[in-house]
């Protein structure tokens, strides 16, 4: 009986991310809230290119795997003719934030009615640890061997709050580094699905997630790390949408 | 009844009439009239049209929709028809069918906005990346693009995997009389692999194969198998090829003016014939196995022989191979005989 509340059936397979990865919890929560909206069958998501895309092995929703980049452009195609579907995208920061970034802008721009899950833990993970556009400043990484520098890089890309300068359905950002904030943003994800089924346009939700592997760093440091740094920084909340569900 | 209609509106008008009802593409000269046409005949007919930021997008959509069972299209041209590239070899890896067009145009990089046949080495060889291959279809007429177009989604479909319609930029500029069939009504819902309204038993991954379905040595033997198969899809006009001294060999536009040059030469005595590629890719080898002519003339649109490559390795073993490259213009009868006649006077290299 434990077992059944723990893990939801859209978990298919025993997940292969790497200890502490953040991939698999939420992965967990997307499941959770499919689950309870009955959502299981309609569900498609489109991934790309990184860790991400191991999902679609342990999630059993349909998958489209795209170009590197391309899952919002893909996920709008879905939804245009299976217009019943609850489409959404998977996406890490390399993906969504760097080679994607027009499709995920563009995405916004047009108000298409999908929904995007953004995990960023602030390096390309599956390449090994390089700095992706939403590294921090001074961040040490495989590219960035003496820190992440303003002078090179620029700043770290805030993606949710580019994306609310459109009139989209629903935008916010949460983190998976306690249970407090775990609950917040299996709250996000409901009302981001929300947003979608109830036609009211494009949703976004970005999740600050830890990459223990290649921050070089414990589990608990990791999420000890979003706590005091990429939330210092990035900050969590809802920024679009919030009035209509609360 | 036949009509008058420009070439990139009737090409969007066979589309349609073979039951595509997704377009998603960029504006490029000269194929923007697709899009245009497209923008209101799609919302005539309840499917989907959409402008995107950029053709690697619009491929992206393409693919979205075109997983899900739909027939889809997509055109481009020269630059654009590159980032098209990406895609295509997604599509090609998840097997998943649709029409790529790709009105030509002259020279590389910017090149020109004038129509040539500047992609030939593109659409025959594969412009993406990895191993695959894609039957392209290179149409001589506004008609043979409308009677290629059901065809070209069919077989698209029965071997999963894109189709491409290489047309010379002229092609969509000309304005010709055409019939067109009747409305085709395509059933989405009829494939096994395509992503439905609902999940069914087994979820589905619309991945390359290589991940889900094989290991490493049934995947090389299913692509193999599969494109050795598609071979057989080979198609090619001959025309007086038999008995022919020389044999012109052209594809697209530019092989209607080898015809009357064929005409013409025959007037005066002058025995040439012609062999006219349907299909760039697969090549049609088995069109040379049947003449015995002094020597093959590749006469194309281009600034390098490309097309004149395919021509040399299918004529290997009977007959010398040279090449008449035309850059952007195309050349009257007159003087494709001219050439003719310096490859019989021995003043040309062979290819």
């Amino acid at each position: 009986m434990q077992e059944n509340i723990l893990t939801p059936k859209l978990v298919v397979k025993e997940n292969k991310f790497c200890p502490g990865c953040g991939h698999g919890v939420i992965e967990k929560l997307i499941c959770q809230v499919l689950e309870e909206k009955g959502l299981e069958n309609e569900a498609v998501g489109i991934v790309a290119v990184g860790c991400a895309c191991l999902i679609t092995d342990y999630m059993g929703t349909d998958w489209i795997q795209a170009q590197h980049g391309r899952a919002p452009a893909v996920a709008a195609g879905v939804k245009h003719v299976r217009p019943g579907k609850f489409v959404f995208t998977y996406q890490g920061d390399g993906d969504a934030a760097a080679i994607g970034l027009s499709e995920t802008m563009y995405a916004a721009k047009r108000n298409e009615p999908i929904t995007t899950f953004f995990v960023n833990n602030g390096v390309f993970g599956m390449t090994g640890g390089q700095m992706a556009p939403t590294s921090l400043l001074g961040q040490k990484t495989t590219t960035s061997p003496f820190g992440c520098d303003y002078s090179k890089a620029g700043e770290p890309i805030k993606l949710a709050e580019l994306l609310a300068t459109f009139n989209v359905g629903y935008i916010a950002r949460g983190s998976i580094a306690n249970y407090s904030e775990l609950m917040k943003t299996k709250k996000y994800i409901s009302k981001a699905i929300d947003c979608q089924i109830q036609n009211r346009g494009y949703s976004f939700v970005e999740i600050l997630s830890p990459c223990p592997t290649n921050w070089k760093m414990s589990p608990v440091d990791s999420l000890k790390r979003i706590e005091t740094e990429a939330m210092t920084y990035f900050g969590c909340g809802e920024l679009k949408g919030q009035v209509q569900n609360d | 009844m036949a009509e008058i209609i420009k070439g990139n509106h009737a090409i969007a008008e066979a589309a349609i009439r073979s039951g595509c009802r997704f377009f998603s593409g960029y504006p490029i000269t000269p194929q923007s009239e697709i899009l245009e046409y497209m923008s209101w005949r799609l919302n005539e007919v309840g499917g989907t049209f959409v402008q995107t930021e950029s053709e690697l997008a619009g491929i992206s959509m393409l693919y979205g929709a075109a997983s899900c069972g739909f027939r889809t299209m997509i055109s481009s041209s020269g630059p654009g028809f590159s980032l098209l590239q990406e895609g295509i070899s997604y599509l090609a890896a998840a097997e998943i069918p649709s029409v790529v067009v790709d009105l030509m145009r002259f020279g590389s990089g910017l090149g020109d906005i004038s129509p040539a046949q500047g992609d030939y080495l593109q659409v025959a060889k594969n412009g993406g990346h990895g191993d695959y291959r894609c039957i392209a279809y290179a149409p001589a007429s506004i008609q043979d693009v409308v009677d290629y177009m059901n065809k070209a989604f069919s077989i698209a479909e029965k071997y999963r995997n894109p189709v491409l319609m290489a047309c010379d930029g002229t092609i969509g500029q000309m304005v010709e009389s055409v019939v067109f069939p009747e409305m085709y009504q395509h059933d989405p819902d009829q494939f096994d692999w395509s992503i439905k309204d609902q999940r069914e038993t087994v979820h589905k991954q619309v991945t390359s194969k290589m991940y889900y379905d094989y290991i490493d040595e049934d995947y090389c033997a299913h692509f193999r198998e599969k494109y050795d198969a598609m071979e057989s899809e080979a198609e090619w006009e001959s025309f007086y090829a038999e008995d022919a001294e020389l044999i012109l060999v052209s594809y697209g536009t530019m092989s209607r003016i080898c015809r009357d040059a064929v005409l013409l030469a025959r007037k005066d005595g002058l025995k040439l014939g012609m062999i006219r590629p349907i299909t760039l890719w697969p090549f049609p080898k088995q069109a040379f196995k049947a003449v015995t002519p002094k020597a093959f003339l590749t006469v194309e649109m281009s600034v390098i022989p490309q097309m004149a490559e395919d021509v040399s390795l299918a004529a290997r073993g009977i007959a010398p191979n040279y090449s008449y490259t035309t850059g952007m213009h195309y050349p009257d009868e007159v003087r494709i005989i001219e050439e003719v006649k310096l490859v019989l006077d021995n003043k040309k290299e062979e290819v």
